[in-house]
């Protein structure tokens, strides 16, 4: 019988490039940024790594299709490397190859790296993209946006919460998002905002407003994996461990069964529950230290605090409203900005959320450092509600 | 009577819920020609931007079909303004009415009286038809056929037995080479002659030969028609050719131009739907098409016309309405000036075809599938069957969703992706029959959508393949109760 993946690898080094509108950077730039303190941080050398998992969504958009971006733009000795996508899960799906093939024995040391240029469109928002030839002839061709903002008025109909409440809760996650990136050098939007500029701003997606959306932002993030006996060997006591790792897609029940009301993800409750039980976590209110949640668009973040089982049901406009989420709160979540203002280089976000997590819990976060964290747990949610893949991953140290 | 008389079985119609006010487009013309303002009175039918001739003659053909459910030997689709000159449009609109592939598709056009010709060609056939026409004419700015002209759809079924509601007494047709308009392949507007010569020369001479050859042939006298209906946007044409005919004064039926405007082919239908719908058994209507000659056809009401009742018929269409007094979203609606959308507007839209053709039922007449082992319905019909306890594969037979009753379970006013008519509204639809389906809104007012509202489907554009030259239909929820502005 399987016993998960708790405890039995290890992360090295981790490394982050500054997010943002990096006119400035390509992939290949923005990959070897992150992998120059990724390799330092780690304290090994390139030739030893003997694998690559590299994540990137648009592929067609300027990173290109394979493998091949990684290794060349890293000049990688000719070692195995996998390009994985899952729609905003990729950076984690990358984490999760490699975590996975170290668990397997199959190697020693293995890097996940995570990248997305998007701002080469030269529009605003996500790139349009065909969803497949048989869904471009009846869905619609939404946005991001659009396909989140659903969630608010099921979720308002299903609690019986009055919009204007919601909408102040939602504004309050992002005043908060704000604050917290101003204080993380690799933001991409470091200004704090107030909730009336977000009640105030221009309606993007009812009922999301343009402070409710997270950044369309460039970057990479990248984490290099080893056995927790080879991490002690390379001097790294009380390495930082996996503790957890849980992909949930779809199947199709949101799209199509009317059993779905429309008003939460499913799939995050499902890997949710799994990553718990791998991570030997009973009561996650009490026990997780900080989160990094898909925080997409503010909506998002609200409803999955009840996903993740998190808030009660219908409990998390209080929870939000009472600053239990807040950086002084009892889980201080997207302490490092989030998607909202850290930034959303899709493929890269994953990685990110986990090196935000990686530096708290060996105290290296900064002006952003919070007091003795223990667990934390980062989520991801691609797609759209009702069409999605979901990635939750526990990250805490070796005990003993 | 004969035995088993041949007639009209039934009626349907259908008005585009704008309303585009005459008076704004004057005002909006003011420089150019301040004559209009004379044209400044009333209101014309205006298409949404997702709506075409197909499109409205597949709602005019299901406002008949609910109230009357058949599966026709033939359907007719009457249009001068066909989505597409090589690709059956009636066959389409058998596909979006889900009425089987043994019905024989027919595409009637070239004349404003496409449809007048079809109806006497069905009535003096035997076997059903059913024929549907629509109309959606573009004019150029600023002439007066934008303003006289209007969008809409008129359908009719022709059969035999104790369902006829109008027998057929006689029909008579002529054929003149008269241009006094024409639109040429490739032009997107009608080129309009001189209207004194149109008159006196068409209309005063064409219509009286052509409606006494209709009487003569059915043994009927002017004065014994109750309802002479004639198409026609010059003032007082129709009074004028009642006086030189002898037919009753109170006989003239309203050709709706104040509400509605002129419908082109459908016009015709449109207002034989109009007067089915409020006129009493035993009445003789005298219907005439006119264009490069005409076509009249006469008529008389049965006692069966009480029992049939459109699902919404003319007078409802034209309560369910919103005004609209802006002129360049008509433009923009028609093409005629060209709207900066921005560069989302630049997504390919090419259709992969073999797919569209493995899956048109489902595409065309919104046809998911009941699982046989738990009797789920779905969206898509696929081989696996969604439901999580039951899983089945291969279990699934078709099941039409398109008349199902359904709600908004969520939604949202997107002004970030592309639309023609900003916002893109959408949301997941419940179906009462269990089915899930995400699809685009329509026809909806700002802040009108909301959780648990009843919705209807609605066949509609997709989106337009300009570089292509192709269009996209799907079905779209709309509210099932329009509000009325």
């Amino acid at each position: 019988m399987a016993k998960g993946i708790r405890d039995k690898v290890a992360i090295i080094g981790m490394g982050c490039s500054r997010f943002g509108e990096r006119w400035d950077a390509g992939p290949d730039d923005l990959m070897l940024e992150a992998f120059q303190e990724c390799i330092q941080d780690a304290g090994i050398a390139k030739t030893d790594i003997q694998a690559g998992w590299m994540g990137v969504f648009f592929d067609e958009q300027s990173v290109g299709k394979s493998a091949l971006p990684l290794s060349m733009a890293l000049r990688l000795p000719n070692i195995p490397v996998t390009r994985v996508e899952n729609l905003c899960a990729t950076g984690t799906e990358a984490l999760r190859g490699a975590v996975y093939a170290v668990a397997a024995g199959a190697c020693d040391i293995a890097i996940a790296m995570g990248v997305e240029k998007l701002k080469d469109t030269g529009f605003g928002g996500l790139p349009e993209r065909t969803k497949g030839t048989f869904e471009d002839l009846w869905l619609p061709q939404n946005t991001a946006p659009g396909g989140f903002a659903q969630l608010g008025a099921a979720y308002a109909a299903r609690t019986r919460t009055d919009m204007a409440d919601l909408k102040r809760a939602m504004a309050h996650i992002s005043v908060k998002s704000h604050a917290n990136g101003a204080l993380n050098p690799k933001a991409h939007l470091r200004n704090p905002i107030t909730e009336q500029q977000v009640l105030d701003a221009r309606m993007v997606a009812y009922p999301l407003g343009l402070f409710d959306c997270a950044g369309v932002s460039d970057g990479a993030a990248c984490a290099i994996v080893t056995t927790p006996e080879i991490a002690k060997s390379l001097g790294k006591h009380n390495p930082v461990t996996v503790k957890a790792l849980q992909l949930a897609p779809s199947n199709g029940v949101e799209l199509a069964h009317g059993s779905w009301d429309g008003s939460y993800t499913l799939t995050t409750r499902i890997a949710a529950k799994r990553a718990y039980e791998e991570a030997g976590i009973k009561d996650p209110r009490a026990e997780l230290s900080l989160i990094e949640v898909h925080d997409c668009f503010s909506v998002t973040e609200l409803v999955v605090m009840e996903d993740l089982g998190l808030s009660p049901e219908g409990g998390a406009v209080a929870d939000v409203m009472d600053g239990f989420f807040d950086r002084d709160g009892k889980i201080p979540c997207q302490i490092d900005g989030g998607l909202k203002c850290f930034g959303h280089p899709i493929g890269a976000t994953g990685l990110r959320m986990v090196y935000e997590i990686y530096l708290q819990l060996q105290g290296r976060a900064g002006e952003r450092q919070l007091p003795d964290p223990r667990f934390g747990l980062t989520h991801n949610l691609g797609g759209l509600p009702n069409r999605n893949i979901t990635s939750v991953a526990i990250i805490g140290r070796l005990e003993g | 009577m004969t035995q088993h008389p041949i007639g009209i079985t039934g009626f349907g119609a259908y008005i585009p819920r704008l309303r585009l006010s005459r008076k704004a487009m004057a005002v909006a013309l003011d420089w150019l020609d301040p004559n209009l303002a004379a044209q400044g009175k009333g209101e014309r039918a205006m298409a949404n931007w997702d709506e075409d001739s197909l499109t409205m003659a597949v709602e005019a053909a299901r406002d008949l079909l609910t109230a009357r459910a058949l599966c026709p030997d033939r359907l007719v689709f009457a249009s001068t303004t066909l989505p597409f000159q090589d690709r059956s449009n009636a066959g389409l609109i058998t596909d979006a009415l889900g009425l089987g592939e043994t019905t024989r598709p027919a595409d009637a056009t070239g004349s404003l009286r496409a449809a007048t010709s079809a109806l006497l060609a069905a009535l003096e056939q035997s076997g059903t038809t059913l024929l549907t026409a629509g109309d959606r004419r573009l004019a150029r700015p600023g002439s007066v056929q934008d303003f006289t002209y209007g969008h809409g759809a008129a359908a009719v079924t022709v059969g035999s037995g104790p369902g006829v509601i109008a027998e057929f007494l006689g029909g008579h047709s002529l054929f003149r080479d008269l241009v006094d308009h024409y639109r040429a392949e490739g032009e997107i507007a009608d080129y309009v002659l001189e209207e004194r010569w149109a008159r006196d020369e068409g209309y005063l001479k064409i219509v009286p030969a052509v409606v006494q050859g209709a009487l003569a042939k059915a043994g009927i006298g002017a004065d014994q028609v109750d309802h002479f209906i004639l198409p026609g946007t010059q003032a007082k044409i129709q009074v004028t050719l009642a006086a030189k005919l002898g037919l009753r004064p109170d006989s003239v039926v309203d050709p709706l131009a104040a509400t509605v405007g002129d419908t082109g082919a459908a016009h015709p239908l449109l207002m034989l739907a109009d007067i089915l719908g409020r006129t009493a058994p035993g009445r003789i209507v005298l219907l005439v098409g006119y264009g490069q000659g005409a076509d009249a056809i006469l008529l008389r009401t049965t006692p069966a016309l009480a029992d049939f009742i459109p699902a919404t018929g003319v007078a409802g269409w034209l309560a369910r309405r919103q005004s609209e007094d802006r002129y360049l979203k008509h433009l923009s609606f028609s093409g005629m000036v060209d709207i900066h959308f921005g560069m989302r507007a630049e997504h390919d839209k090419r259709t992969a075809h073999t797919v569209a053709y493995r899956k048109r039922d489902m595409v065309n007449g919104l046809t998911g599938g009941r699982c046989g082992s738990c009797g789920c319905v779905q969206f898509p019909r696929t081989r696996a069957c969604v439901n999580p306890a039951c899983g089945a594969f291969n279990t699934q037979t078709p099941v039409r969703l398109a008349d199902e009753p359904a709600a908004v379970k969520t939604f949202t006013e997107d002004w970030l992706g592309f639309t023609p008519c900003p916002p893109l509204a959408y949301g997941n639809v419940q179906f009462a029959n269990g089915a899930n389906v995400m699809m685009e809104f329509t026809d909806i007012q700002a802040g009108q959508l909301s959780v648990g509202l009843p919705v209807r489907l609605v066949f509609r554009l997709k989106d337009d393949d300009e570089k292509r030259g192709f269009r996209r239909y799907f079905w779209k929820a709309t509210p099932a109760v329009a509000t009325t502005v």
